[in-house]
């Protein structure tokens, strides 16, 4: 029995993901073995040797894997599954875009975002939003699995796990990188952040959402995230977006602010351990989950809080 | 060009979910179904590629019971051309629609197949990647922006840490994100038109695929319930009880 598990990395460093995925890729059980592909990735497979559990490292460089994209990945690893039972993937962009290549390549049924698995054929995944959790079992010869990160805790990292380079001619395919528009920030990483700060749409603008959202997360050391009218509307990028179709989150302290707690955005944050929901509305649903809620305008309390810090 | 859209019918994403008391899956009798959103996304983007005219031809497909032809007549409505519906009251899987949507491309030779990202009863988000392997083609997932450009397609992608722009060589699967646009309402006399326009029927044996499926569900259950915690007076209250938690 072998699972291999793909890395999610920036060639510079492994995805705290990647780690998590690991820890469900053991409990599945068998040896573990992490790829680590890309382009100057010797850094982030230097960091995967370290994983405890892992049996050794796969590592290949080549310039179309740089950016992983899917097909040159699906090339990569499609040919490898001869020798592993399953493949666990982090369920980040990365991994949601690679996996079900493979899946379909190995003409297996996805595990998509896996919150627990039972033995190696039964998962457990939320499905509508997180308002319901599926149990299913999976009749696949071999499993193609995405892992939801808050769902697992990270391996820890005092191995040496032998490191292995292998290599191949992945491209260049009819897929081409032309750009990246990366987020700049100090903070920390949205799904790996101990606390996060997340604005809604009643801030109103881009440069409110500055003013108020930013140094209240300075002050608490957290991550900011938004809703997704506050990302509609251009008040913060993109990837700041928590929920169904954002980023799934979980950390000790999660600020809603001006948030109105749609489904959608629970989704992506119920799991966090403490709650504070600040909305002017008092019937909002954000309360429903919120340990302490604060009923007040924003532009007012926020400014108070941060004071009193 | 000519572009095929999926289209699945799932729950309104305004309604909350109930599970079954026997716990075999999420009760929908008499529950309000829509168009899943990112498909509505996918729909307005090939209509915006026809009415900008660089497509020449929308067809929308549907693998779902026969009230599906609902969806499908949303999506004429919306400006597509014409409906394909395979009809089946079982659960297709991603893996079984890849198969019978990698069959009708075979037959439609679409230069464009575009997809949501996620259906949002399943979750799944795989549907498009798979179709994508099935067919050796190129993909653009999460797509914020589509544009032609020298020959190629270049498809803008909300990754983890901003965007990112890749440039397939067609022909090439899209799958959408929330901001490629915002889907239009049809009006009253394109929901009329839309009545005419043609949809054919099949079943999933006319493409002989098999959509036998490939996981059991085990249980379905609800998820653990958060209690609701308290109300406070003020800002220092607020302080006071994370300090208390050990939050702060
Ligand atoms: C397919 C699909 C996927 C989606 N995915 C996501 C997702 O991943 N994440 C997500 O967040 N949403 C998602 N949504 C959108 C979701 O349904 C909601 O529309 C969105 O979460 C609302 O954002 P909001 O709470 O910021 O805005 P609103 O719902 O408008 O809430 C604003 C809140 O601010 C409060 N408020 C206003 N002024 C003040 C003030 N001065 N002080 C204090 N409070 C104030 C109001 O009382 C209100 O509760 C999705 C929707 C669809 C259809
Ligand atoms: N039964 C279906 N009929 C038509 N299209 C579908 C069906 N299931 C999935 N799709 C398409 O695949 C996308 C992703 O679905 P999923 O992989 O299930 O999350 C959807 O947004 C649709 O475009």
């Amino acid at each position: 029995m072998a699972v291999l598990v793909l890395a999610d990395h920036s060639n510079d460093a492994l995805s705290d993901s990647t780690n998590k995925t690991v820890t469900a890729a053991a409990k599945f059980g068998g040896e573990v073995d992490v790829m680590v592909a890309g382009e100057g990735a010797a850094n982030a497979a230097a960091e995967a040797a370290k994983i405890d559990g892992v049996r050794k490292v796969l590592h290949v460089e080549s310039a179309p894997l740089k950016k992983q994209l899917a097909e040159a990945m699906e090339a990569l690893i499609v040919p490898l599954m001869d020798r592993y039972d399953a493949l666990f993937v982090p369920a980040t962009t990365m991994g949601k875009n690679v996996a079900p290549r493979i899946a379909a390549k190995l003409d297996v049924m996805q595990l998509s975002d896996i919150i627990g698995l039972e033995g190696q054929d039964t998962f457990v995944r939320p499905i509508y939003a997180g308002n319901a959790i599926m149990t299913v079992k999976s009749s696949d010869a071999k499993k193609v699995v995405t892992v939801r990160g808050t769902a697992f805790d990270a391996a820890g990292t005092s191995n040496s796990a032998p490191v292995e380079q292998i290599s191949g001619d992945y491209g260049p395919g009819k897929s081409q990188f032309v750009s990246e528009e990366m987020t700049e920030s100090d903070r920390p990483e949205l799904t790996a952040a101990k606390r996060i700060v997340s604005g809604g749409r009643a801030l109103g603008s881009d440069a409110e959402f500055q003013k108020y959202i930013e140094p209240l997360a300075d002050k608490l050391g957290a991550a900011v995230g938004a809703s997704r009218a506050a990302v509609d509307a251009g008040y913060a990028p993109n990837d700041y977006q928590v929920g169904q179709t954002g980023k799934i989150v979980a950390p000790e302290l999660y600020v809603a602010v001006g948030i109105s707690g749609a489904i959608q955005h629970l989704a992506g944050m119920k799991d966090s351990k403490i709650i504070v929901a600040i909305n002017k509305d008092e019937e909002a649903p954000i309360f429903q989950v919120a340990d302490y809620g604060l009923v007040a305008d924003l532009f007012n309390a926020v400014p108070e809080l941060i004071e009193a810090l | 060009m000519k572009v095929l859209v999926p289209v699945k019918r799932v729950i309104d994403y305004n309604v909350k979910p109930r599970v079954k008391a026997d716990q075999t899956g999420v009760d929908l009798t008499n529950v309000k179904m829509s168009m899943n959103p990112f498909d509505e996304i996918s729909v307005e983007e090939a209509v915006r590629m026809k009415e900008g005219g660089s497509a020449s031809e929308i067809v929308v497909v549907s693998i779902g019971p026969q009230q599906a032809t609902e969806t499908l007549r949303t999506a004429l409505a919306m400006g597509a051309d014409r409906g394909i519906l395979v009809k089946t009251d079982d659960n297709a899987e991603p893996l079984g629609v890849a198969k019978i949507l990698e069959k009708i491309v075979g037959e439609e030779s679409p230069d464009l197949v575009i997809l949501g990202k996620q259906a949002i009863d399943d979750d799944s988000n795989q549907t498009g990647q798979m179709l994508a392997a099935l067919l050796g083609w190129p993909q653009g997932t999460f797509a914020s922006e589509v544009k032609s450009e020298d020959g190629k397609i270049h498809v803008t992608r909300e990754v983890d840490g901003g965007l990112q722009t890749v440039a397939l060589e067609g022909p090439a699967i899209v799958t959408t994100d929330l901001r490629l646009n915002e889907p239009r309402y049809a009006s009253l006399p394109n929901i009329m038109k839309a009545k005419k326009k043609p949809i054919d029927e099949k079943s999933p044996a006319d493409y002989g695929v098999d959509l036998a499926p490939r996981l059991t569900v085990v249980k379905v259950t609800e998820p653990p319930v958060r209690e609701a915690g308290e109300k406070v007076e003020d800002v220092q209250t607020l302080i006071e009880k994370l300090k208390t938690a050990g939050a702060l």
